[in-house]
């Protein structure tokens, strides 16, 4: 317990459950009294995240309260325990234990007998219920009701209606917690039943909790369907590796492969919820691009499988001597970005590293190394903020566990919400959020309140700045929240060209000390290193000779970045084939997550860990592979496990000294080209670690060009026009779609089909050229 | 002889009742002016000496109610009329609406200037159109009057007034339901607490009353407590619309005080249809339990009801005479419930889809004896165990049923069908049509 | 084809009696009933619009009260009640014989689009049972031969008056715009009280006048 929390007195009430003493802080409901005692009430439509319903009627126990005895058996899921209450449950009262017994009669008597082949079988409440507390035999004769099954209400989530109980999680869950009322309860009495408006399907991010909380099997994903029994699989705890909220995840394998994986529960961080990518996108392990041998380019030209010894030296050989960058990505567990980090220091000696695989200025650098190494926020300074702001941050798109607690609280409390987005997105409309155009405008702040800056606020000089300036201002709590899942732990392993691990400063003589003698090296370089763009310039003018990359799509930074690349000598460490494996001299395949263990850090620079989930894969995570290349190098790095890496981080430590003083640069003039695009990306895409999820891909957000009314009049388009938007480097045609927008501004996804801004356009942000089809 | 006591029906012989001329002829508005002269306090207080109960079926004191809302929250306080009158049986408030609309308008007015509410809505059932148009014309006429909108007969008081037509739901009846319909989402019954009173309408403090409730708040200002206390009973005080329907000379509404028994309605209207005897009859719509002829001295207020093993409800006198089937009655009564169930509780919405099978077999006579103990079971785990008091009412014709004629359900299945002729029973039959 | 600004116009107007805009989701619908006949897809986009509601929350709403009519009714809707006490005395009979009379069952329309019926649920006018209901007005104390002489009138488009209701029976759609709260104009039609409903007050004007 911090002492913050401490000094809250809690006010607790006493009762008596089943002859029992109970001390719960006031408010708490009697079903969790009782299982605080360890005494299940059965139940259906209760789950401690959603409001109380008293739906089902099946925890119903006996109450009294100081000799008062309620007439009717109560439903423990809604009343509170209260001083002086004695509570009777199935366990000591005839009447609850008949009262529970009818109800369960009553949900079964139109309840299909298809365990057999329901996919919830094995782990399901109405089972496993109706065995504690059902009669052996049904006293039903009568007509079952009965319904189309199963219906597909999204591409999926199918409804197998006679089996749903009608409890209610799944459309509480859409409404309160996702802001997404696409399923409702429709009909009425008997009839009453769980549906979609047809035209509008079930294509909310958060769909695959419903299927998680569901009670019974009316809720299954398409891709999990019929594919398992839940005593076959093993479940392992894992971290998400799609965005940086900090997922805690729990994987379930058969047979060394995933079926699936289900959100885990950490109420500090995802409570019991995850995002459908984290919940859905996992088949790119499986993916029949994975490299699972490595490949050395041959005299040939073309690439041939070698042996690992083979690589690893035909890599060394081609590092030997060179002049090196090092462009790590931001997919990487922390100890894979430290192993990064120590190869390119002491395998390599130099500085130029980087692992920003997108836009970056070095603004960005600055404030990552300067200010982001001390922030401290966490999901509980939003719980407790009177407003929050978003700059260059989409939370829904990019950080959708962080949206859900922004939106809790808006749901809750009316929590003012503040976003410098240049277009109301959906997620803002659910969030209220007031659009201001710059970070400037933000007024009104007080020290309990929360700065969120997204990666895309380096998109456009100074913001970076205003938003830190503003929370000095204030006091405001400030964060930084990437899209993706390693950025943070890269900037703690010191894999960006002003940082070494541990945040220490490059340019501080004592922080390199610490490293020197940690590593037992004598000498470390001392200026900063290039940035992922200036490598790649560098490359192009020779005045670097070869790159190590890890998981990175050149097509994220820049669109010549392949083109960088083509000349120079590449040793890519990835899971898959892709555009920089293609033209890569030395290919070494590393394991994807669930093979390999490791830790990411979250936007708060939190670490979850996680242990190998497929135990048969032998793939290695990329650290133990740069250690052999830096031993063929003659240059060890010293990191031959996940574990011994892990250590040295620890034993490492962070820094106390002082960081490097943050330079603020003046906010960029509001652009003044008749049209500049603006962009995000949606958070189902054609990202990477989505590919193969055609379920998944089915419910992603079709892309549109969003215009105001004012600039479609001027064009001359409707929703049902196409538009042309054009850069020197290309163009992309979208369907028309006119929302409040700024009239010189065009608004596309970033990396959506027919909709992908860097290869066609050549940049994120950017004057364009705008007409009608 | 029992003297009846016309109060909101006094007038409705006159062609021109609804009317807001006709109203005010015989004093209308009044009471109104009589009561802005009052603090809102004054106005609770006074209702509550009156000891005006609901008369929508729970008998809950009016005043009582209306002093629950917290005073001085600056929150807004709404007034909402419940005028989903849809029990079966009951037929009270329709005919008070359409011939004497201004009585509810002016009790609405008096009512929300007590609740310190500026906006009330009346939630009236949708399947009556000429209803709508006289309580609509009603409302634009007291705008027009000055008896609604801004500083109300210069007291400064101000008071917007919303006519809400529901859309065929019995279960908005219940006064969270309705206020979730009113709201704009199904009719479903709220969680309590936190009951209207604290948050209720858009959460705010609320009082949802009965039109009959509302509609007699006028005569009470007007004539004073004492006067109204001189009629009824010890704890049922006032008079009421009592609904005469079924197998009956003579149905209709007959206004009196509370306390009269069937027996002297009967009297007063004429007896059971010539030739025939009573057989069952429900004090107050469908939902309370059904009484015998041995009940026809029962005095029909809330206590003498309660006492008899009933409920006062609505005062729907349902009459039904021996040509008709208790076990065709209670199916229909029943079906009705499962079609009204709102879906939202376990044992409402599948116990009546149950309980529908079993009374459908046995009135075609189909089953056992054990069969009725299995139908008293299931509307043991159905009663009180369900969110709303809407299954209470399926089962109490069920339970009320076998107490009284469970010889009548066996000889359905002895006989291997119902002894009943439908034809029998019918108007016209007796009508010679 | 999207609703006329006219249209739009008059939801605006209907929103504009709540203090919170979802209220106006049942009048909407009725309205959309008024022109469309029925709940459409049009109607249901378009509140959903209008009141910021998922197209899902619109159609929880239309599907849980039974006026809501998911497919198309007959310009006349011919309600019988045959909850227990008007089935008992006659309503089941008179079911009977307008199915036999109409060709078609509950919840069907006749072929040419005038007539639909529907088993109705008790009408608040149990004391002028048996009671049916033509586009929600009443016509008390019915017989087989008085219902099938309505629907003649209705078929020849000369129906008789409602019992307690305007001098001339209005269409669905007519009516369905007196609940959206827009009015006709017809409130002072009719009777003020029919004969059951005075019965009390003339027995209690005759034992004055005794």
């Amino acid at each position: 317990m911090t002492p913050e929390q401490a000094v809250v007195a809690v006010e607790t009430v006493s009762a008596v459950i089943d002859g029992v003493e109970v001390t719960v802080p006031k408010g708490t409901l009697i079903i969790r009294a009782a299982e605080q005692l360890g005494i299940a009430i059965p139940r259906f439509c209760d789950h401690p995240l959603l409001a109380p319903a008293g739906a089902c009627r099946q925890c119903l126990v006996d109450v009294e309260i100081n000799g008062r005895a309620f007439p009717k058996p109560q439903a423990s899921c809604t009343m509170p325990v209260e001083n002086g209450m004695v509570v009777k449950t199935q366990l000591t009262s005839p009447v609850a234990a008949k009262a529970q017994e009818g109800i369960m009669e009553f949900l079964l008597i139109n309840h299909p007998l298809d365990c057999p082949v329901c996919d919830k079988g094995g782990e399901c409440p109405l089972q496993n219920q109706a065995m504690s507390t059902g009669r052996t035999e049904s006293r039903f004769e009568g007509e079952k009701r009965t319904f189309e099954k199963p219906i597909n209400i999204s591409s999926q989530v199918l409804l197998d209606r006679e089996r749903c109980v009608l409890c209610a999680r799944c459309t509480r869950f859409s409404n309160e917690i996702a802001g997404d009322p696409f399923i409702t309860l429709n009909e009425r009495g008997a009839l009453q039943q769980v549906g979609i408006y047809e035209k509008d399907p079930f294509e909310s991010y958060y769909s695959g909790n419903t299927v998680q909380i569901c009670p019974v099997g009316a809720l299954t994903g398409a891709s999990y369907r019929f594919r398992a029994r839940p005593f076959d699989l093993v479940s392992v705890n894992s971290a998400c590796e799609h965005c940086a909220s900090g997922c805690d995840l729990r994987t379930d394998i058969r047979r060394g492969k995933t079926l699936r994986r289900l959100a885990g529960d950490d109420p500090a961080v995802n409570e019991e919820w995850n995002c459908d990518k984290g919940r859905w996108a996992f088949k790119y392990i499986s993916s029949r691009e994975r490299l699972k041998n490595p490949l050395v380019r041959g005299a040939d030209g073309e690439l041939h499988e070698a042996s690992w010894p083979e690589a690893i030296a035909a890599a060394a050989a081609g590092l030997a001597g060179k002049r090196v960058g090092v462009l790590a990505g931001g997919r990487l567990t922390h100890e894979d970005a430290y192993g990064y980090s120590k190869f390119a220091r002491v395998a390599l000696g130099t500085n130029d590293i980087d692992f920003r695989a997108r836009p970056h200025t070095d603004e960005e650098r600055d404030f990552l190394a300067s200010v982001v190494t001390d922030l401290k926020t966490t999901y509980a300074d939003i719980d407790k903020a009177d407003h929050v702001v978003l700059v260059g941050f989409e939370p829904e798109e990019e950080s959708p566990i962080v949206f859900l607690r922004i939106y809790r609280h808006v749901r809750k409390r009316a929590l003012s919400v503040i976003s410098d987005a240049p277009l109301a997105s959906r997620g803002s409309k659910k969030l209220g959020a007031k659009l201001v155009s710059s970070v400037a405008d933000v007024s009104g702040l007080t020290a309990q309140s929360v700065i969120l800056v997204g990666e895309r606020a380096a998109e456009v000089e100074g913001t970076l700045s205003a938003a830190y300036a503003l929370a000095q201002s204030t006091g405001a709590k400030l964060a930084w929240i990437p899209r993706r899942a390693g950025e943070r732990g890269a900037i703690a392993a010191g894999a960006i060209g002003n940082l070494l691990p541990g945040n220490r400063p490059v340019g501080d003589s004592s922080a390199r000390v610490d490293v020197q003698s940690a590593w037992g090296v004598s000498s470390l370089p001392e200026n900063v290193g290039r940035s992922t763009s200036q490598i790649l310039a560098a490359l192009n003018d020779e005045s670097l000779d070869a790159v190590l990359i890890g998981g990175v799509d050149p097509m994220d930074i820049s669109a010549d970045a392949l083109n960088q690349l083509l000349n120079t000598f590449v040793v890519s460490l990835e899971i898959s084939n892709s555009s920089v494996t293609a033209i890569a001299d030395v290919v070494l395949p590393v394991a994807a997550v669930a093979e390999k263990s490791g830790s990411y850090l979250d936007w708060r620079g939190s670490a979850r860990h996680f242990d190998k989930a497929m135990e048969d894969v032998d793939l290695r995570s990329d650290v133990r592979i740069l250690s052999m290349v830096a031993d063929a190098l003659g240059k060890p790095i010293n990191l031959p496990t996940v574990t011994a890496t892990r250590a040295e981080i620890e034993s490492l430590g962070n820094w106390d000294g002082a960081k490097s003083t943050f330079t603020p640069r003046a906010l960029a003039a509001a652009p003044s080209d008749e049209f500049t695009l603006v962009s995000w990306r949606f958070l189902l895409d054609l990202g990477a670690l989505q590919q193969g999820e055609a379920n998944l891909a089915g419910t992603a957000k079709q892309a549109r060009a969003h215009i105001s009314s004012a600039t479609a009049a001027k064009l001359g388009v409707t929703e049902a026009d196409h538009l042309k938007i054009s850069s020197d480097h290309g163009s992309i045609e979208l369907p028309v779609s006119i929302r409040e927008i700024a009239d010189n501004l065009v608004w596309v996804p970033r990396n959506s089909e027919g909709s992908q801004v860097i290869p066609s356009l050549g940049f994120t942000r950017g004057a364009v050229k705008v007409a009608k089809r | 002889m029992s003297t009846l006591s016309p109060v909101l029906s006094a007038h409705w012989d006159e062609p021109d009742s609804f009317t807001i001329a006709a109203y005010k002829r015989h004093g209308g508005y009044g009471a109104l002016a009589k009561a802005l002269k009052s603090t809102p306090d004054e106005v609770i207080a006074l209702i509550k000496d009156s000891g005006l109960r609901g008369r929508g079926g729970a008998g809950f004191p009016t005043g009582n109610k209306w002093s629950f809302i917290p005073q001085g929250d600056n929150k807004a306080h709404y007034l909402v009329v419940n005028a989903d009158e849809s029990e079966p049986g009951t037929c009270k408030d329709m005919p008070l609406l359409l011939a004497n609309p201004h009585s509810l308008i002016e009790g609405i007015i008096i009512g929300s200037y007590a609740i310190r509410a500026n906006h009330s809505f009346i939630y009236l059932r949708g399947e009556v159109v000429h209803v709508y148009r006289r309580v609509q014309k009603a409302i634009e006429d007291a705008y027009a009057a000055g008896f609604l909108g801004k500083n109300i007969l210069g007291s400064g008081f101000d008071l917007e007034l919303t006519l809400h037509a529901g859309a065929g739901a019995y279960i908005c009846g219940e006064e969270t339901a309705l206020l979730d319909s009113l709201e704009g989402f199904r009719g479903q019954p709220r969680l309590r607490p936190p009951f209207p009173a604290i948050a209720g309408l858009y959460a705010m403090p609320t009082v949802v009353n009965n039109v009959e409730s509302i509609a007699s708040v006028p005569s009470i200002i007007e004539h004073g407590v004492e006067w109204f206390q001189a009629m009824g009973t010890e704890k049922s005080k006032g008079y009421t619309l009592y609904s005469l329907s079924g197998h009956v000379a003579n149905p209709g509404q007959f206004e009196a005080p509370l306390g009269i028994t069937l027996r002297q309605i009967l009297e007063l209207a004429g007896g059971i249809r010539s030739g025939h005897q009573l057989k069952f009859w429900t004090p107050g719509g469908s939902s309370t339990p059904m009484f015998t002829a041995e009940h026809l001295d029962v005095p029909l207020d809330y206590e003498g009801v309660s006492a008899a093993g009933s409920m006062l409800g609505t005062k729907a006198l349902q009459i039904f005479d021996e040509t008709t089937c208790v076990v065709r009655a209670t199916l229909r009564w029943v079906e009705f419930y499962k079609h009204e169930s709102c879906g939202k509780c376990t044992p409402c919405r599948e116990g009546t889809w149950w309980l529908v099978q079993i009374m459908k077999d046995l009135e075609a006579g189909k089953g056992t004896e054990a069969d009725l103990e299995k139908l008293l079971d299931l509307c043991d785990n159905i009663a009180g165990r369900s969110f709303c008091a809407l299954a209470d009412g399926a089962v109490s014709p069920i339970i009320s049923s076998l107490k009284y004629f469970r010889a009548e359900y066996i000889q359905h299945l002895t006989e291997g069908g119902c002894p009943f002729d439908p034809v029998a029973s019918t108007l016209f039959e007796t009508a010679g049509a | 084809m999207s609703f006329t600004h006219e249209e739009l116009a008059v939801m605006d107007s209907i929103i504009a009696r709540y203090p919170k805009k979802r209220s106006a989701v049942m009048p909407l619908l009725h309205y959309v009933q008024s022109l469309d006949g029925y709940v459409t897809e049009r109607g249901i986009e378009t509140i959903a619009e209008k009141l910021d509601l998922s197209t899902a929350e619109v159609t929880a709403v239309s599907s849980f009260y039974t006026q809501y009519k998911s497919e198309p009714v007959g310009e006349y809707h011919v309600g019988i009640c045959t909850n227990t006490l008007c089935a008992i005395m006659g309503g089941d009979a008179i079911y009977e014989s307008v199915c036999q009379n109409l060709g078609i069952k509950k919840d069907q329309t006749t072929a040419d689009g005038k007539i639909s019926l529907e088993r109705i649920e008790c009408n608040a006018a149990c004391d002028y049972a048996p009671v049916v209901m033509v586009n929600w007005e009443f016509y008390d104390n019915q017989t087989p031969a008085s219902v099938n002489e309505l629907l003649d009138g209705v078929r020849s488009g000369n129906p008789p008056a409602p019992t307690r209701g305007p001098s001339k029976l209005r269409t669905w759609k007519e009516n369905s715009a007196v609940l959206a709260g827009l009015s006709d104009g017809l409130a002072e039609e009719g009777l003020q009280a029919g004969e059951a409903s005075l019965l009390g007050l003339n027995i209690a004007k005759s034992q004055g006048s005794k």
